[in-house]
């Protein structure tokens, strides 16, 4: 099970700088564990020691924020689209 | 239409006009809030006008003194109108990667502009006008981010004014910037529908405004309380712009880029209904029209092309 997974800018001195990269799990949390075996400290920059996502950091799962789908427990199909962003000001 | 005393006492009130090439079905139906027809050509305009009077209602202002805002334009733009009618002078701490268009208005208005670097976006805009008011105590910062009064003015007007316009209403979909208008309209149209959906079309960039140098400069605002929205999505450039050359090819709306997204976020809840074959009256918020984002290129050549010119840029 394949699922694509955008990472930002900040975050990709993790992945050796890739912008994009690809991992399995039935749930969000199994995906960011599976994740952290190949990209070691990646999991402790998204998710916090109480095991909840950090407070600066957004999930969406085909564009819609994790939080509002189950958050790390959101579930995942092959094919699905993960992108990771910092929370940013509008206005 | 009426008469009013002055332009600012024309606030508000805006028309809600239905979509009827754009609703997917008779029974799934899509009504747009045409916010640019406020006095500066945006929805920011209530914001403003609320703020600026809660604070002198607090006696944080009289004439003279000099407001400081961080803003990516339109609410920089409001407050400025409005500042220059009451007497205040206005500071605006604007990323430099905003259009030509807000520069121009900002400083027609009298608006003086800091610029802050565009690597850093909004958050860093934020964090230079805080910089600058704790060491000049003399600066009123208003903080849409957090003032109440931002909220408040959607609560008693831009929800109400929905719901009186549409008591049928099942979903309310408005952009996520401030938070203002999903806190306050949401807030209010939730105490009288309870079964209402609402939901947040954020806008995502170009990657140039996320840089951050780590994620704890990472920003919520303060109004944000999430226990108010249904959902929320992330609209990227090429479906913002795909749908704001749809509202104006199919319904005739020059809108912004971000009424693009929000229209995005309206049709996918439209769809949803659709699917599940039950009826829907789903109101939307055109935040702005796109004259402001006429130099961006987002009106111009193909989709893929506009999608180019506006990268690096804030375009919400």
């Amino acid at each position: 099970m394949a699922i694509e997974v955008r990472i930002p800018t900040i975050l990709r001195s993790h992945t050796g700088g890739a912008k994009t990269v690809e991992g399995s799990g039935d749930t969000l949390g199994a995906l960011i564990d599976d994740l952290d075996g190949q990209y070691g400290g990646l999991k402790g920059r998204l998710v916090t020691d109480e095991g909840a996502l950090h407070r600066f950091v957004n999930v969406y799962v085909n564009d819609e924020d994790v939080r509002f789908t189950g958050a790390l427990d959101t579930a995942l199909e092959d094919g699905d689209s993960v992108t990771v962003l910092p929370a940013v000001a509008g206005g | 239409m009426a008469r009013f005393n002055s332009l600012i006492d024309s606030l508000g009130g805006t028309p809600l006009v239905g979509l009827p090439r754009l609703s997917p079905s008779p029974d799934v139906r899509l009504w747009a809030k045409l916010e640019d027809r406020n006095p500066t050509g945006s929805i920011k305009d209530r914001a403003a006008l609320y703020m600026i009077e809660a604070a002198e209602k607090d006696g944080r202002l009289e004439p003279g003194v000099t407001l400081l805002e961080p803003t990516s334009g339109n609410t920089g733009i409001s407050l400025a109108m409005v500042a220059r009618q009451r007497g205040y002078d206005l500071i605006c701490v604007m990323p430099e990667n905003t259009s030509r268009e807000r520069r121009q208005l900002l400083e027609m208005y009298g608006a003086r502009i800091v610029s802050s670097p565009a690597a850093g976006g909004s958050n860093q805009a934020v964090a230079m006008a805080k910089a600058m008011v704790a060491q000049n105590p003399q600066l009123v910062m208003l903080y849409q981010y957090g003032n109440e009064a931002n909220a408040r003015a959607h609560y008693e007007g831009t929800g109400p004014e929905i719901l009186a316009d549409l008591p049928t209403i099942t979903h309310f979909v408005a952009g996520l910037g401030t938070t203002g208008t999903l806190m306050g309209a949401g807030r209010y149209l939730r105490e009288k529908v309870p079964s209402i959906q609402i939901v947040a079309a954020e806008p995502r960039y170009g990657e140039l405004v996320y840089g951050l140098r780590n994620i704890d400069e990472g920003f919520v605002p303060e109004l944000y309380d999430d226990t108010v929205l249904t959902t929320r999505f992330s609209v990227g450039p090429l479906e913002a712009l795909r749908r704001t050359r749809e509202l104006v090819e199919q319904e005739g709306i020059f809108a912004g880029i971000s009424s693009g997204a929000i229209l995005h976020a309206a049709l996918a809840m439209a769809g949803k209904a659709l699917d599940a074959g039950v009826p829907a009256e789903i109101a939307l918020v055109v935040c702005d029209g796109g004259w402001k984002y006429l130099s961006t290129g987002a009106y111009a050549g193909t989709l893929e092309e506009a999608e180019a010119a506006l990268e690096g840029q804030l375009w919400a």
